[in-house]
Protein backbone atom coordinates (compact mmCIF):
# COMPACT_ATOMS: atom_id res chain seq x y z
CA UNK A 1 0.00 0.00 0.00
CA UNK A 2 0.98 3.90 -0.76
CA UNK A 3 2.94 5.26 2.21
CA UNK A 4 1.09 8.45 1.59
CA UNK A 5 -2.45 6.78 1.01
CA UNK A 6 -1.94 4.95 4.38
CA UNK A 7 -1.41 8.36 6.05
CA UNK A 8 -4.41 9.89 4.62
CA UNK A 9 -6.54 6.56 5.70
CA UNK A 10 -4.76 7.29 9.51
CA UNK A 11 -5.47 11.33 9.15
CA UNK A 12 -9.04 10.36 8.08
CA UNK A 13 -9.59 8.15 10.91
CA UNK A 14 -8.14 10.62 13.41
CA UNK A 15 -10.24 13.54 12.25
CA UNK A 16 -13.31 11.04 12.63
CA UNK A 17 -13.13 11.13 16.23
CA UNK A 18 -13.39 14.70 16.83
CA UNK A 19 -16.24 14.78 14.21
CA UNK A 20 -18.16 11.84 15.99
CA UNK A 21 -18.19 13.53 19.12
CA UNK A 22 -19.64 16.45 18.24
CA UNK A 23 -22.42 14.48 16.08
CA UNK A 24 -22.88 12.60 19.17
CA UNK A 25 -23.66 15.81 21.26
CA UNK A 26 -25.93 17.05 18.49
CA UNK A 27 -28.07 14.18 18.12
CA UNK A 28 -28.32 13.37 21.52
CA UNK A 29 -30.10 17.30 21.83
CA UNK A 30 -32.12 16.11 18.85
CA UNK A 31 -33.11 12.85 19.70
CA UNK A 32 -34.00 13.99 23.58
CA UNK A 33 -35.83 17.29 23.27
CA UNK A 34 -36.26 17.29 19.75
CA UNK A 35 -34.81 20.15 18.49
CA UNK A 36 -31.66 21.03 16.30
CA UNK A 37 -29.14 23.11 17.72
CA UNK A 38 -28.18 25.44 14.62
CA UNK A 39 -25.62 27.22 16.71
CA UNK A 40 -23.64 23.77 17.94
CA UNK A 41 -20.05 24.53 16.11
CA UNK A 42 -20.16 28.33 17.53
CA UNK A 43 -20.61 26.74 21.11
CA UNK A 44 -17.27 25.02 20.24
CA UNK A 45 -16.06 28.25 19.38
CA UNK A 46 -17.10 29.47 22.52
CA UNK A 47 -15.27 26.79 24.06
CA UNK A 48 -11.67 27.71 22.19
CA UNK A 49 -12.04 30.93 22.78
CA UNK A 50 -12.48 30.35 26.44
CA UNK A 51 -9.87 27.82 26.03
CA UNK A 52 -7.39 30.45 24.69
CA UNK A 53 -8.36 32.91 26.81
CA UNK A 54 -7.64 31.25 29.93
CA UNK A 55 -4.65 29.49 29.13
CA UNK A 56 -2.81 32.21 27.07
CA UNK A 57 -4.36 35.34 28.71
CA UNK A 58 -4.98 34.42 31.89
CA UNK A 59 -2.28 31.91 32.29
CA UNK A 60 -3.57 28.99 33.37
CA UNK A 61 -2.32 25.17 33.61
CA UNK A 62 -3.85 23.79 30.41
CA UNK A 63 -5.65 20.72 32.01
CA UNK A 64 -7.29 23.04 34.28
CA UNK A 65 -8.26 25.64 31.55
CA UNK A 66 -9.65 22.78 29.21
CA UNK A 67 -11.57 21.76 32.49
CA UNK A 68 -13.26 24.77 32.63
CA UNK A 69 -13.75 25.13 29.22
CA UNK A 70 -15.86 21.90 28.73
CA UNK A 71 -17.73 23.49 31.96
CA UNK A 72 -18.34 27.03 30.91
CA UNK A 73 -19.71 24.98 27.59
CA UNK A 74 -22.36 22.69 29.83
CA UNK A 75 -23.12 25.86 31.54
CA UNK A 76 -24.13 27.75 27.57
CA UNK A 77 -25.77 24.30 26.49
CA UNK A 78 -28.10 25.02 29.92
CA UNK A 79 -28.21 28.68 29.05
CA UNK A 80 -29.61 27.60 25.59
CA UNK A 81 -31.81 25.73 26.79
CA UNK A 82 -33.30 27.82 29.31
CA UNK A 83 -33.38 30.91 27.38
CA UNK A 84 -33.99 30.00 24.03
CA UNK A 85 -35.53 26.20 23.57
CA UNK A 86 -37.77 26.60 26.42
CA UNK A 87 -39.89 29.33 26.12
CA UNK A 88 -40.66 28.09 22.71
CA UNK A 89 -40.97 24.20 22.92
CA UNK A 90 -44.51 23.81 21.91
CA UNK A 91 -44.29 26.20 19.44
CA UNK A 92 -43.83 25.28 15.45
CA UNK A 93 -39.86 23.53 14.94
CA UNK A 94 -39.13 26.03 12.13
CA UNK A 95 -39.09 29.01 15.02
CA UNK A 96 -36.57 26.56 17.27
CA UNK A 97 -34.25 26.42 13.87
CA UNK A 98 -34.62 30.21 13.59
CA UNK A 99 -34.05 30.92 17.12
CA UNK A 100 -30.86 28.74 17.21
CA UNK A 101 -30.24 30.33 13.99
CA UNK A 102 -30.13 33.41 15.41
CA UNK A 103 -28.37 32.63 18.45
CA UNK A 104 -25.56 31.82 15.81
CA UNK A 105 -25.20 34.95 14.81
CA UNK A 106 -25.17 36.39 17.94
CA UNK A 107 -22.12 34.05 19.14
CA UNK A 108 -20.22 34.79 15.99
CA UNK A 109 -21.04 39.07 16.77
CA UNK A 110 -20.52 38.58 19.92
CA UNK A 111 -16.39 36.81 19.95
CA UNK A 112 -15.86 39.77 16.80
CA UNK A 113 -16.62 42.51 19.56
CA UNK A 114 -14.75 40.91 21.90
CA UNK A 115 -11.87 39.02 20.84
CA UNK A 116 -11.71 40.84 16.98
CA UNK A 117 -11.56 38.92 13.18
CA UNK A 118 -7.88 37.70 14.22
CA UNK A 119 -6.95 34.41 14.06
CA UNK A 120 -5.65 33.49 17.43
CA UNK A 121 -4.30 30.07 18.50
CA UNK A 122 -2.94 28.87 22.26
CA UNK A 123 0.43 27.86 20.83
CA UNK A 124 0.86 24.55 21.96
CA UNK A 125 3.48 22.50 19.84
CA UNK A 126 2.70 19.27 19.86
CA UNK A 127 5.20 16.68 18.29
CA UNK A 128 4.94 14.76 14.97
CA UNK A 129 4.95 11.22 15.39
CA UNK A 130 7.04 9.13 13.25
CA UNK A 131 6.44 5.65 12.72
CA UNK A 132 8.22 3.96 10.37
CA UNK A 133 7.88 6.31 7.75
CA UNK A 134 4.35 7.38 8.86
CA UNK A 135 4.46 11.19 10.31
CA UNK A 136 1.37 10.90 12.77
CA UNK A 137 0.42 13.93 14.37
CA UNK A 138 0.02 13.92 17.53
CA UNK A 139 -2.22 16.49 18.79
CA UNK A 140 -5.00 14.44 16.19
CA UNK A 141 -3.70 10.76 18.07
CA UNK A 142 -4.75 12.48 21.33
CA UNK A 143 -8.20 14.41 20.34
CA UNK A 144 -8.96 11.02 18.75
CA UNK A 145 -8.32 9.22 21.69
CA UNK A 146 -9.52 11.25 23.79
CA UNK A 147 -13.33 11.58 21.81
CA UNK A 148 -13.47 7.66 21.90
CA UNK A 149 -13.04 8.11 25.67
CA UNK A 150 -15.92 10.41 25.71
CA UNK A 151 -18.04 8.46 23.75
CA UNK A 152 -17.26 5.67 25.36
CA UNK A 153 -18.21 7.67 28.73
CA UNK A 154 -21.16 8.79 27.02
CA UNK A 155 -22.74 5.32 25.94
CA UNK A 156 -22.54 3.75 29.63
CA UNK A 157 -23.78 7.00 31.16
CA UNK A 158 -26.93 6.19 28.89
CA UNK A 159 -26.48 2.47 29.32
CA UNK A 160 -26.36 2.13 33.23
CA UNK A 161 -27.37 5.40 35.31
CA UNK A 162 -31.35 5.93 35.93
CA UNK A 163 -31.16 9.27 34.23
CA UNK A 164 -28.68 7.95 31.57
CA UNK A 165 -31.96 5.59 30.51
CA UNK A 166 -34.69 8.16 31.02
CA UNK A 167 -32.78 10.15 28.66
CA UNK A 168 -33.16 7.08 26.16
CA UNK A 169 -36.60 6.26 27.06
CA UNK A 170 -37.75 10.20 26.63
CA UNK A 171 -37.03 9.77 23.28
CA UNK A 172 -39.44 6.91 22.39
CA UNK A 173 -42.33 8.01 24.70
CA UNK A 174 -42.53 11.59 25.61
CA UNK A 175 -45.57 11.84 27.32
CA UNK A 176 -46.00 9.07 29.84
CA UNK A 177 -42.58 9.79 31.00
CA UNK A 178 -44.12 11.93 34.23
CA UNK A 179 -45.90 8.47 35.13
CA UNK A 180 -42.31 7.02 35.64
CA UNK A 181 -41.73 9.85 38.14
CA UNK A 182 -39.23 11.24 35.80
CA UNK A 183 -39.44 15.34 35.36
CA UNK A 184 -39.25 16.11 31.93
CA UNK A 185 -37.94 19.35 32.58
CA UNK A 186 -34.73 18.34 34.39
CA UNK A 187 -34.10 15.55 32.01
CA UNK A 188 -33.83 18.37 29.56
CA UNK A 189 -31.18 20.72 31.62
CA UNK A 190 -29.05 17.78 32.04
CA UNK A 191 -28.86 16.67 28.33
CA UNK A 192 -28.28 20.70 27.31
CA UNK A 193 -25.69 20.64 29.75
CA UNK A 194 -24.49 17.10 27.94
CA UNK A 195 -24.94 18.28 24.82
CA UNK A 196 -22.93 21.42 25.92
CA UNK A 197 -19.79 19.39 27.74
CA UNK A 198 -19.30 17.70 24.64
CA UNK A 199 -18.86 20.78 22.46
CA UNK A 200 -16.56 21.94 25.34
CA UNK A 201 -14.74 18.70 25.15
CA UNK A 202 -14.55 19.32 20.97
CA UNK A 203 -13.01 22.66 21.39
CA UNK A 204 -10.55 21.71 23.40
CA UNK A 205 -9.07 18.90 21.37
CA UNK A 206 -9.75 21.46 18.25
CA UNK A 207 -7.97 24.27 19.87
CA UNK A 208 -4.49 21.93 20.15
CA UNK A 209 -4.85 22.10 16.54
CA UNK A 210 -6.26 24.63 14.78
CA UNK A 211 -6.54 28.58 15.36
CA UNK A 212 -9.86 30.20 16.56
CA UNK A 213 -11.66 32.83 14.79
CA UNK A 214 -14.62 33.61 15.33
CA UNK A 215 -16.37 32.27 12.18
CA UNK A 216 -14.56 29.01 12.78
CA UNK A 217 -17.93 27.62 13.24
CA UNK A 218 -18.63 27.98 9.74
CA UNK A 219 -15.94 25.67 9.02
CA UNK A 220 -16.97 22.18 10.28
CA UNK A 221 -20.64 22.97 11.77
CA UNK A 222 -21.68 22.18 8.34
CA UNK A 223 -19.93 18.99 8.23
CA UNK A 224 -21.84 17.84 11.92
CA UNK A 225 -24.56 18.15 10.25
CA UNK A 226 -24.19 16.34 7.14
CA UNK A 227 -23.18 13.53 9.78
CA UNK A 228 -25.87 13.78 11.84
CA UNK A 229 -28.28 13.73 8.87
CA UNK A 230 -26.50 11.28 6.42
CA UNK A 231 -26.68 9.02 10.04
CA UNK A 232 -30.29 9.75 10.61
CA UNK A 233 -30.89 12.77 12.60
CA UNK A 234 -31.46 11.29 16.35
CA UNK A 235 -29.64 8.02 15.74
CA UNK A 236 -26.41 8.08 17.62
CA UNK A 237 -24.80 5.17 16.58
CA UNK A 238 -25.73 6.56 12.93
CA UNK A 239 -23.63 9.30 13.29
CA UNK A 240 -20.76 7.96 14.68
CA UNK A 241 -20.30 5.76 11.43
CA UNK A 242 -21.03 8.41 9.86
CA UNK A 243 -18.05 10.33 10.76
CA UNK A 244 -15.94 8.16 9.74
CA UNK A 245 -17.22 8.00 6.08
CA UNK A 246 -17.24 11.69 5.39
CA UNK A 247 -13.93 11.92 7.47
CA UNK A 248 -12.22 9.11 5.43
CA UNK A 249 -13.80 10.51 1.74
CA UNK A 250 -12.21 14.49 2.68
CA UNK A 251 -9.14 12.78 4.00
CA UNK A 252 -8.84 9.93 1.00
CA UNK A 253 -9.86 12.63 -1.46
CA UNK A 254 -7.69 15.09 -0.33
CA UNK A 255 -4.74 12.91 -1.03
CA UNK A 256 -6.19 11.65 -4.77
CA UNK A 257 -6.86 15.35 -5.63
CA UNK A 258 -7.18 18.51 -3.32
CA UNK A 259 -8.77 19.56 -0.12
CA UNK A 260 -11.62 21.59 -1.83
CA UNK A 261 -12.26 19.18 -4.32
CA UNK A 262 -12.52 16.76 -1.42
CA UNK A 263 -15.42 18.83 0.44
CA UNK A 264 -17.49 18.68 -2.90
CA UNK A 265 -17.08 14.72 -3.44
CA UNK A 266 -18.31 14.59 0.13
CA UNK A 267 -21.27 16.78 0.07
CA UNK A 268 -22.15 14.73 -3.61
CA UNK A 269 -22.42 11.63 -1.58
CA UNK A 270 -24.23 13.25 0.99
CA UNK A 271 -26.86 14.87 -1.75
CA UNK A 272 -26.79 11.05 -4.01
CA UNK A 273 -27.05 9.08 -0.07
CA UNK A 274 -30.29 11.69 0.73
CA UNK A 275 -31.69 10.06 -2.38
CA UNK A 276 -30.88 6.62 -1.52
CA UNK A 277 -31.19 6.51 2.36
CA UNK A 278 -33.40 9.70 3.20
CA UNK A 279 -33.41 8.56 6.44
CA UNK A 280 -30.31 7.94 7.32
CA UNK A 281 -27.80 5.05 6.67
CA UNK A 282 -28.57 3.24 9.37
CA UNK A 283 -32.16 3.32 9.20
CA UNK A 284 -34.14 0.27 8.76
CA UNK B 1 -57.42 5.97 50.44
CA UNK B 2 -58.08 7.97 47.35
CA UNK B 3 -60.94 10.17 47.09
CA UNK B 4 -62.65 12.32 44.28
CA UNK B 5 -65.59 14.72 45.09
CA UNK B 6 -66.97 17.21 42.46
CA UNK B 7 -64.18 16.64 39.83
CA UNK B 8 -64.07 18.27 36.67
CA UNK B 9 -61.66 17.83 33.88
CA UNK B 10 -60.91 18.38 29.56
CA UNK B 11 -58.62 19.25 27.17
CA UNK B 12 -59.18 22.96 26.20
CA UNK B 13 -62.59 24.14 26.14
CA UNK B 14 -63.43 20.32 25.26
CA UNK B 15 -64.95 19.08 28.83
CA UNK B 16 -64.82 15.36 29.66
CA UNK B 17 -65.59 14.96 33.22
CA UNK B 18 -68.47 16.15 34.57
CA UNK B 19 -68.82 16.27 38.38
CA UNK B 20 -67.14 12.59 39.11
CA UNK B 21 -66.88 11.23 42.89
CA UNK B 22 -65.48 8.44 43.36
CA UNK B 23 -63.53 6.60 46.56
CA UNK B 24 -61.09 3.99 46.61
CA UNK B 25 -60.32 1.79 50.18
CA UNK B 26 -57.45 0.64 51.50
CA UNK B 27 -56.87 -2.85 49.57
CA UNK B 28 -60.19 -2.66 47.56
CA UNK B 29 -60.42 -3.29 43.92
CA UNK B 30 -62.70 -1.11 42.20
CA UNK B 31 -63.57 -0.81 38.89
CA UNK B 32 -64.46 1.91 36.48
CA UNK B 33 -66.67 0.73 33.06
CA UNK B 34 -68.35 2.09 30.64
CA UNK B 35 -68.55 2.67 26.67
CA UNK B 36 -65.64 3.87 24.87
CA UNK B 37 -65.41 7.90 24.96
CA UNK B 38 -67.17 8.06 28.68
CA UNK B 39 -64.18 9.87 29.61
CA UNK B 40 -62.70 6.49 31.59
CA UNK B 41 -59.25 7.09 30.59
CA UNK B 42 -59.54 10.98 31.16
CA UNK B 43 -60.40 9.76 34.46
CA UNK B 44 -57.31 7.72 35.30
CA UNK B 45 -54.87 10.76 33.48
CA UNK B 46 -56.72 13.26 36.47
CA UNK B 47 -55.78 11.03 38.90
CA UNK B 48 -52.14 10.54 38.08
CA UNK B 49 -52.07 14.32 37.25
CA UNK B 50 -50.97 13.97 33.70
CA UNK B 51 -53.98 16.69 33.01
CA UNK B 52 -55.27 18.95 35.46
CA UNK B 53 -58.45 19.15 37.31
CA UNK B 54 -60.59 22.51 36.59
CA UNK B 55 -63.02 21.80 39.45
CA UNK B 56 -63.43 19.23 42.44
CA UNK B 57 -61.25 17.95 44.78
CA UNK B 58 -59.21 14.86 44.72
CA UNK B 59 -57.08 13.47 48.12
CA UNK B 60 -54.50 10.13 48.35
CA UNK B 61 -54.06 9.49 52.11
CA UNK B 62 -54.90 12.97 53.22
CA UNK B 63 -52.35 14.44 50.49
CA UNK B 64 -53.99 16.76 48.44
CA UNK B 65 -53.50 16.18 44.48
CA UNK B 66 -54.25 18.47 41.86
CA UNK B 67 -51.74 20.77 41.17
CA UNK B 68 -48.98 17.84 42.11
CA UNK B 69 -46.87 17.51 38.61
CA UNK B 70 -47.25 13.71 37.79
CA UNK B 71 -44.23 13.05 38.25
CA UNK B 72 -44.56 14.08 42.00
CA UNK B 73 -47.60 11.84 42.52
CA UNK B 74 -45.78 9.13 41.68
CA UNK B 75 -44.07 9.46 45.09
CA UNK B 76 -47.06 9.62 46.87
CA UNK B 77 -47.45 5.90 46.31
CA UNK B 78 -49.56 6.03 42.76
CA UNK B 79 -48.58 3.83 39.72
CA UNK B 80 -50.67 4.37 36.58
CA UNK B 81 -50.13 1.74 34.26
CA UNK B 82 -51.34 3.63 31.03
CA UNK B 83 -53.81 1.92 28.09
CA UNK B 84 -51.79 0.32 25.47
CA UNK B 85 -49.17 -1.27 27.88
CA UNK B 86 -46.67 2.21 26.29
CA UNK B 87 -43.60 0.34 27.19
CA UNK B 88 -40.20 2.21 25.94
CA UNK B 89 -39.70 -0.45 22.97
CA UNK B 90 -36.49 -0.04 22.01
CA UNK B 91 -35.30 -0.41 25.92
CA UNK B 92 -34.50 -3.90 26.67
CA UNK B 93 -37.35 -5.46 29.74
CA UNK B 94 -34.84 -4.78 32.61
CA UNK B 95 -33.95 -1.13 31.53
CA UNK B 96 -37.80 -0.64 31.35
CA UNK B 97 -38.39 -1.97 35.05
CA UNK B 98 -35.52 -0.31 36.07
CA UNK B 99 -37.50 3.43 34.89
CA UNK B 100 -40.21 2.14 36.92
CA UNK B 101 -38.03 2.64 39.81
CA UNK B 102 -37.06 6.18 39.21
CA UNK B 103 -38.19 8.06 42.24
CA UNK B 104 -35.20 8.47 44.98
CA UNK B 105 -37.34 5.99 47.21
CA UNK B 106 -37.47 2.80 45.08
CA UNK B 107 -34.12 3.36 43.96
CA UNK B 108 -33.15 2.47 47.12
CA UNK B 109 -34.90 -1.08 47.25
CA UNK B 110 -34.07 -1.48 43.13
CA UNK B 111 -32.03 -5.14 43.87
CA UNK B 112 -35.09 -6.32 46.07
CA UNK B 113 -37.83 -4.95 44.02
CA UNK B 114 -36.36 -6.45 40.54
CA UNK B 115 -36.38 -9.85 42.12
CA UNK B 116 -39.79 -9.78 43.58
CA UNK B 117 -41.07 -8.72 39.90
CA UNK B 118 -38.92 -11.54 38.30
CA UNK B 119 -40.11 -13.94 40.92
CA UNK B 120 -44.06 -12.93 40.75
CA UNK B 121 -43.15 -13.00 36.35
CA UNK B 122 -40.44 -15.70 35.34
CA UNK B 123 -41.24 -15.06 32.05
CA UNK B 124 -40.13 -11.26 32.31
CA UNK B 125 -36.62 -12.65 34.23
CA UNK B 126 -36.14 -15.08 30.73
CA UNK B 127 -36.78 -11.94 28.64
CA UNK B 128 -34.89 -9.21 30.81
CA UNK B 129 -32.39 -8.65 28.37
CA UNK B 130 -35.04 -8.99 25.40
CA UNK B 131 -36.15 -5.46 23.62
CA UNK B 132 -39.68 -5.08 25.06
CA UNK B 133 -40.97 -3.92 22.01
CA UNK B 134 -40.01 -7.76 20.76
CA UNK B 135 -41.80 -9.39 23.21
CA UNK B 136 -45.73 -10.66 22.68
CA UNK B 137 -48.84 -8.58 23.93
CA UNK B 138 -49.42 -11.21 27.15
CA UNK B 139 -45.41 -10.49 28.03
CA UNK B 140 -45.94 -6.52 26.97
CA UNK B 141 -48.76 -6.53 29.42
CA UNK B 142 -46.60 -8.20 32.68
CA UNK B 143 -43.74 -5.97 32.05
CA UNK B 144 -45.91 -2.89 32.12
CA UNK B 145 -47.16 -4.14 35.26
CA UNK B 146 -43.97 -5.22 36.62
CA UNK B 147 -42.59 -1.52 35.64
CA UNK B 148 -45.81 0.07 37.58
CA UNK B 149 -44.50 -2.47 40.54
CA UNK B 150 -41.15 -1.30 41.08
CA UNK B 151 -42.28 2.04 42.14
CA UNK B 152 -43.18 0.33 45.18
CA UNK B 153 -47.09 1.97 44.75
CA UNK B 154 -49.75 1.35 47.07
CA UNK B 155 -52.41 2.15 44.80
CA UNK B 156 -52.60 0.99 40.83
CA UNK B 157 -54.27 2.58 38.13
CA UNK B 158 -54.69 -0.18 35.33
CA UNK B 159 -56.05 1.49 32.31
CA UNK B 160 -57.85 -1.15 30.03
CA UNK B 161 -55.30 -3.81 30.62
CA UNK B 162 -57.09 -5.98 28.24
CA UNK B 163 -56.92 -4.07 25.41
CA UNK B 164 -55.82 -5.22 22.58
CA UNK B 165 -55.24 -9.04 23.42
CA UNK B 166 -56.58 -11.93 22.30
CA UNK B 167 -59.25 -13.56 24.80
CA UNK B 168 -57.16 -16.07 26.17
CA UNK B 169 -54.65 -13.45 27.03
CA UNK B 170 -57.59 -11.66 28.29
CA UNK B 171 -58.51 -14.34 30.91
CA UNK B 172 -54.38 -14.16 31.94
CA UNK B 173 -54.85 -10.60 32.60
CA UNK B 174 -57.50 -10.61 34.77
CA UNK B 175 -56.04 -13.47 36.82
CA UNK B 176 -53.15 -11.40 37.07
CA UNK B 177 -55.39 -9.02 38.50
CA UNK B 178 -56.43 -11.15 40.89
CA UNK B 179 -52.94 -12.29 42.21
CA UNK B 180 -51.59 -8.30 42.10
CA UNK B 181 -55.12 -8.18 44.87
CA UNK B 182 -53.46 -11.12 46.68
CA UNK B 183 -50.44 -9.19 47.24
CA UNK B 184 -51.80 -6.41 49.25
CA UNK B 185 -52.20 -3.48 46.33
CA UNK B 186 -55.16 -1.51 45.68
CA UNK B 187 -56.41 -1.63 42.42
CA UNK B 188 -58.63 0.64 40.55
CA UNK B 189 -59.14 -0.89 37.03
CA UNK B 190 -60.57 0.94 34.14
CA UNK B 191 -62.09 -1.27 31.50
CA UNK B 192 -64.24 -2.26 28.65
CA UNK B 193 -64.78 -5.33 29.48
CA UNK B 194 -67.33 -5.43 31.60
CA UNK B 195 -68.79 -9.24 32.51
CA UNK B 196 -64.96 -10.50 33.22
CA UNK B 197 -64.38 -7.19 35.67
CA UNK B 198 -67.23 -7.62 37.56
CA UNK B 199 -65.77 -11.33 38.79
CA UNK B 200 -62.08 -9.17 40.07
CA UNK B 201 -63.45 -5.89 41.72
CA UNK B 202 -65.57 -5.84 44.39
CA UNK B 203 -66.84 -2.57 43.69
CA UNK B 204 -67.46 -0.58 40.52
CA UNK B 205 -68.65 2.85 38.92
CA UNK B 206 -70.46 3.27 35.67
CA UNK B 207 -69.04 6.12 33.37
CA UNK B 208 -71.07 7.51 30.86
CA UNK B 209 -70.16 10.41 28.97
CA UNK B 210 -68.46 11.99 31.44
CA UNK B 211 -70.60 11.47 34.68
CA UNK B 212 -71.05 8.42 37.24
CA UNK B 213 -74.38 6.78 36.58
CA UNK B 214 -74.42 3.95 38.82
CA UNK B 215 -71.87 2.49 41.08
CA UNK B 216 -72.52 -0.69 43.27
CA UNK B 217 -70.65 -3.51 44.52
CA UNK B 218 -70.05 -6.28 41.50
CA UNK B 219 -73.01 -8.52 42.51
CA UNK B 220 -75.60 -5.74 42.43
CA UNK B 221 -74.19 -4.59 39.08
CA UNK B 222 -73.78 -7.78 37.12
CA UNK B 223 -77.85 -8.46 38.86
CA UNK B 224 -78.26 -4.47 37.42
CA UNK B 225 -81.19 -4.19 34.46
CA UNK B 226 -79.27 -1.33 32.37
CA UNK B 227 -75.96 -3.02 33.09
CA UNK B 228 -77.12 -6.35 31.93
CA UNK B 229 -78.52 -5.06 28.86
CA UNK B 230 -76.29 -2.32 28.13
CA UNK B 231 -72.78 -3.82 28.44
CA UNK B 232 -73.13 -7.55 29.01
CA UNK B 233 -75.63 -8.41 26.22
CA UNK B 234 -77.68 -10.62 28.05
Amino acid sequence: MDIFLLEAVINGLLLGGVLALLALGLNLIFGVIDVVWIAYADLVMCGMYAVFWLYSGLGWLLPLAFLAAIAIVAVLGVLVHVLIIAPILGSAPINQLLATGGLLYFLQSFATLVFGTDFRNIGVRLPIIEVGDLFISFARLIAFVVALIGAVALYFFLRRTYIGTAIRAIAQDRDIMGLMGVDQRRIYLVTSAIGGALAGLGACLLALQYDVHPFIGNTFGPLIFMVCVLGGLGNMIGGFVASFIVSQIISIGGYYSSVELSYVMAFTLFIVLMFIRPRGILAP
Amino acid sequence: MLSLAGVCAGYGSLRALFDVSLDVKEREAVGVIGPNGAGKTTLMRVISGLIPLSQGEMTFDGVSLPGLPAHRIVTHGIAHIPENRRLFPRLTVEENLRIGAFIPQARRHFADRLAWVYDFFPRLKERRSQPAGTLSGGEQQMCAIGRALMSRPRLLLMDEPSAGLAPLLVRQVFELVGRIRAEGFTVLIVEQNVQQILDVVDRAYLLEVGSIKLSGTSAQLKHNELIRKAYMGL
